[in-house]
């Protein structure tokens, strides 16, 4: 076993590599945060209740209708965005006017009404879902032990993000949406429907969300609160980055997911605050974030 | 959030109008009536329901401040109410203070930490200055649960109430209101006093248009610390009083939860209303105590309220009834 | 809901005691709260299924004595606040009668509760928290700890594993004083009983990712992680023990507050071969199954925790107390039913000591394997059987004002 100033090198790449898991997470939900932000100037905060209703949607598709993880991996953010086109349409909507701190009280509420309806429902203990079977098992990679489940989730995370990238900075319809944040009256001139790109753009991030859920489901117990916590540490993740980029919302995301791991190893009673004191130090050299502009 | 510029678009001019000396009128008449219903209250509800609605009342109205006055919507304020109300449990059980200087020590640790988040938090406006309170809060909130003297889970117990000035026994819960009222009404006064004080008024002028602030001369930077600060403090007055009344300090009052409900009650009541805030927590308190029975259903009443206040009511009650007055003495 | 008197039925074994002294319960009517977490966090441990327990044992107790006296039973719902839970056990003292509050499953609550109660000479019995303080130093002469407690489960689990062969440990604490308890008590009966501890690692509350410290877990080659959490963190951690091969590869888990409903929320395939430490289960005994079937019918074919058992057996023993010196003044109901030993329908053998700590049995359980459970909420076997001498923390050392 080699040591590097006294750690062991391969409990480090173990840690690394967590870090990482954790961090496809913070990614995949910061990013749909910031796409509904940049176009819709919404900050989301019922994001973490829709990532929670996508892991019980999904073992909902299970447990009622038989349908597995794959399907759930297809119907779920499907599901979610409509839900989620329905609130844009009949409740975000007529918003827009007003001062974009309604639109966070509003999800605030939507997020509550969720998150109390399913706990009134089925109690705080949880549901348990199983890993796929193809997906069991796991590899030996010498210095620790990776569940296949987890490196799946690595994989189809960043695949996702770098889609997701691809088609807004990349795309001719990336660029109409980069153009209607701009300027909305401009393109809706040049015959663009706005308001229908808002609405699909709210329901792709909140598919997004939905999606991280049914990543979540099988290694987090599917319960109410797994939402709640989690969205207040991915807020200071976006904090971080800075609204700015695509690109810049999955790199802190991941980024952080490592720092965060290696906390847990080095000092482990901080790791639930070191997200917080990085954006509080953030904060004071560069307010915009790392990947803002002013 | 630049709520009297920003309100809902089919409102009359009249707020641009205003009649001050209506309104100095109606203010010195609300507040007779306020505090005369407050002060024979006790006979007929119960105290224990009423000093608990009397701290939110004045929490709410703290950060009723910041927003109503400053525009800023902070997402945090539960840190300041749960780490004065620790200070002020631990001062008055372990420091063996008397409940007076509890809650000076609750009230003065809430406004250090206000200097310090405040610090921090107003380099960001609107979304972003919600989002960093919160995680701010949250960050306070993991300190609390983790530090020795908080006591965790089972929190600060058995505080004693103490004599008043070492002459009044608090035990007695007639005593303890009165002394709550007394505070509260100190509180709400001073919050008066400020926003109708030139500080105010520049305030006022930062939150409808800050450049131009800035343009003539105001170091809006400088304000708007000093309304956090402020804020902090009283919010930080509320919990170190909330200590005293219920004898304990715990972590719901640091819980972002409770910086959620903050928000709800003044927006309930109506956001930068003088008496908003006190009805809206009054409603609030109310439906926790009374309708506790239903369970989680009182969470997701909380946010229905939320969507209809935002969708249908975003005046509150207090602010649709001066909108009702203001229209009836007009004809 | 309201418990008419049977007054047809109105029979000796009372009447006896009653005739003299009647006016010595107030309204002729003894009324119970059960205060508990109806809707969040605890509401599965306990929850409206504390109120079932409590409205049985009233029927048994009336089905079997007649008494003279009404006996009525209320519901509130502490939300997990210590602030609306003490508005509400005031209230009910102040307001409406209230002479006893049972359940309360959340330790802060749970030591507000006490003082009031205290304050105001009722009487509590505290199924549902877990904190040895309620006996120790914050005991009271109103409240009694009639199910398990902090200490019991540390103890109880540290000893008896390292028994089995499991004498070197590793523990996943919560970094909260109740975690810290539950570390510092496990890792002292783990050094008495001959064990080792190898390290711990302190985790925030609500940690969603436990692998990391798993893997810290696994690197330190200790034969049993414990895990000194609660709820949801026990949860995620044992699921995620599962997915990284760590029971696979063999060593053990044990849990120190785990619930039959957290069992249940993990599955078996996630949860097997895990060992705790509990007072009740609902498969021990004729009685116990009998009682839990009767439980389960009205709870939607739930089973029963110990707090759910707790919460019926101390009803039980209240009211007779109550019938016994015909009074409901809370200090002297409690002293009665610290003065001789019971035998109780599900926890067998009891007595209640001088400090408030209700004796009984504990058991080592280990949570079966899919392939040896039989179906639904046939998850544990016992491994041992502690005995109440042994199982809870010694009167001297609790430090208890009461304990002269």
């Amino acid at each position: 076993m080699t040591t590097i100033f006294g750690i062991s090198v391969p409990a480090l790449m173990g840690q690394l590599l967590i870090g990482l898991i954790n961090g496809s997470f913070y990614a995949l939900l910061s990013l749909g945060l910031a796409v509904i932000f940049g176009l819709l100037n919404i900050i989301n905060f019922t994001h973490g209740a829709q990532y929670m209703l996508g892991a019980f949607v999904a073992w909902f598709l299970l447990n009622k209708l038989g349908l597995g993880y794959w399907w759930a991996l297809l119907l779920v953010p499907l599901a979610l965005a409509a839900f989620g086109m329905a609130i844009e349409r009949f409740m975000l909507k007529h918003l827009y006017k007003l001062d974009h701190l309604y639109g966070l009280l509003l999800t605030f509420g939507l997020a509550l009404i969720v998150e109390g309806i399913f706990t009134n429902q089925f109690g705080s203990a949880g549901l348990p879902y199983s890993i796929p079977e193809k997906l069991g098992g796991g590899y030996n990679l010498g210095f620790m032990f990776l569940p296949a489940y987890r490196a799946w989730v690595i994989v189809a995370s960043l695949a996702i993000c770098f889609g997701t990238w691809f088609v807004i900075e990349r795309t001719k319809l990336g660029s109409y949406l980069r153009a209607a944040t701009e300027n909305p009256p401009l393109v809706q001139a040049f015959g663009v429907n706005v308001p229908r790109m808002i609405t699909l753009t709210y329901g792709f991030g909140v598919g997004l969300a939905g999606l991280a859920g049914v990543f979540a489901a099988p290694i987090y117990q599917v319960s109410p609160q797994m939402g709640s916590s989690l969205i207040i540490v991915v807020f200071a993740v976006v904090v971080i980055g800075g609204m700015g980029s695509i690109m810049g919302s999955i790199l802190t995301g991941f980024g952080l997911g490592i720092i965060e791991g290696l906390t847990k190893y080095f000092y482990p009673e901080a790791s639930s605050t070191v997200i917080f004191v990085i954006m509080a130090i953030v904060l004071m050299v560069r307010p915009q974030g790392l990947f803002g502009q002013r | 959030m630049a709520v009297d510029a920003k309100r809902a678009p089919d409102e009359e001019p009249t707020l641009a109008s205003r009649d001050e000396l209506w309104e100095a009128r109606y203010h010195r008449n609300g507040f007779i009536v306020l505090f005369a219903i407050l002060v024979v209250l006790p006979a007929a509800i119960y105290p224990v329901f009423l000093m608990k609605a009397l701290c939110f009342a004045l929490f709410a109205c703290a950060f009723n401040l910041l927003i109503g006055y400053g525009g800023l919507l902070s997402f945090g304020h539960a840190m300041f109410l749960g780490m004065a109300g620790y200070l002020s449990a631990h001062a008055a059980k372990v420091w063996g203070f008397t409940p007076e200087l509890a809650i000076l020590t609750g009230t003065a640790t809430a406004t250090l930490l206000g200097v310090v988040a405040g610090f921090i938090a107003i380099r960001r406006q609107g979304i972003y200055f919600a989002m960093i309170t919160l995680a701010l809060a949250q960050m306070v909130f993991f300190f609390c649960l983790q530090a020795p003297f908080t006591g965790g889970e089972d929190g600060i117990q058995a505080v004693p109430r103490g004599k008043l000035f070492g002459l009044l026994p608090l035990s007695h819960s007639l005593a303890m209101y009165y002394t709550v009222l007394a505070i509260f009404a100190g509180g709400f006064f001073l919050i008066h006093r400020i926003v109708h004080s030139p500080f105010g008024q520049v305030l006022k002028a930062i939150r409808d248009n800050e450049p131009r602030a800035i343009s003539l001369g105001y170091r809006t930077e400088r304000y708007k610390l000093a309304a956090f600060v402020m804020s902090a403090g009283l919010a930080g007055l509320a919990g170190a009083t909330k200590a005293i009344v219920f004898q304990l300090a715990s972590l719901t009052d640091v819980h972002w939860g409770m910086s959620g409900e903050v928000v709800l009650m003044t927006l309930v009541g109506g956001l930068g209303t003088v008496f908003g805030p006190v009805v809206g927590a009054f409603v609030l308190v109310a439906m926790e105590s009374y309708l506790s029975e239903l369970g989680a259903w009182v969470t997701i009443s909380q946010g229905a309220i939320f969507v209809v206040c935002v969708l249908a009511f975003r005046r509150g009650i207090v602010g649709e009834l001066e909108a009702w007055l203001r229209r009836r003495r007009k004809r | 809901m309201r418990f008419e008197l049977k007054l047809l039925a109105a029979i000796p074994a009372t009447a006896l005691a009653a005739g003299a002294a009647q006016a010595q319960i107030s309204g002729n009517e003894v009324k119970i709260g059960v205060l508990s977490d109806m809707s969040s966090l605890y509401a599965d441990i306990g929850g409206p299924g504390s109120l079932s327990a409590a409205k049985m044992a009233v029927e048994d107790f009336q089905k079997a004595h007649h008494p003279k006296f009404k006996i009525e039973v209320v519901g509130g719902d502490h939300l997990n606040k210590p602030d609306v839970g003490s508005q509400i056990a005031r209230k009910w003292y102040d307001e409406e009668g209230v002479d006893a509050i049972v359940d309360v499953p959340n330790s802060g609550v749970a030591l507000a509760i006490s003082q009031i109660t205290r304050e105001k000479n009722k009487a509590f019995l505290a199924s549902g928290p877990g904190t040895s303080d309620l006996t120790g130093s914050k005991c009271s002469p109103n409240t009694i700890h009639w199910v398990y407690d902090t200490w019991m489960l540390a103890n109880g689990t540290g000893t008896a594993v390292v028994k089995q062969g499991g004498d070197s440990w590793f523990f996943i604490t919560a970094d909260y004083a109740f975690g810290h308890a539950l570390e510092r008590d496990t890792s002292n009966a783990v050094k008495k009983a001959g064990g080792k501890v190898l390290g711990d690692v302190k985790v925030p509350l609500n940690t969603q990712d436990f692998s990391s410290f798993l893997l810290q877990a696994q690197a330190s080659k200790a034969k049993i992680i414990g895990l000194a959490n609660a709820g949801g963190d026990t949860i995620n951690s044992i699921k995620q023990a599962s997915e990284f091969g760590i029971t696979k590869a063999g060593q053990k888990m044990a849990g120190l507050l785990v619930f039959l409903s957290d069992i249940h929320g993990i599955g078996l395939e996630k949860a097997q071969g895990l060992v705790l430490t509990g007072n009740f289960y609902w498969d021990l005994n004729d009685k116990t199954r009998a009682w839990s079937k009767r439980w389960s019918t009205q709870n939607n074919g739930r089973m029963p925790t110990m707090v759910h058992a707790g919460v019926y057996s101390s009803v039980l023993e209240y009211l007779n107390a109550v019938a016994a010196i015909n009074s409901d003044d809370g200090g002297k109901v409690i002293a009665q039913m610290k003065k001789k030993p019971f035998d109780d329908p599900l926890f067998g053998k009891s007595h209640v000591r001088e400090d408030g700590r209700n004796i009984h049995d504990a058991y080592l359980f280990q949570v079966k394997s899919p392939s040896e459970s039989k179906g639904p909420y046939d998850y544990y076997k016992v491994l041992a059987t502690i005995p109440g001498e042994e199982a809870f923390r010694p009167l001297k050392d609790g430090g208890c004002s009461l304990v002269k």
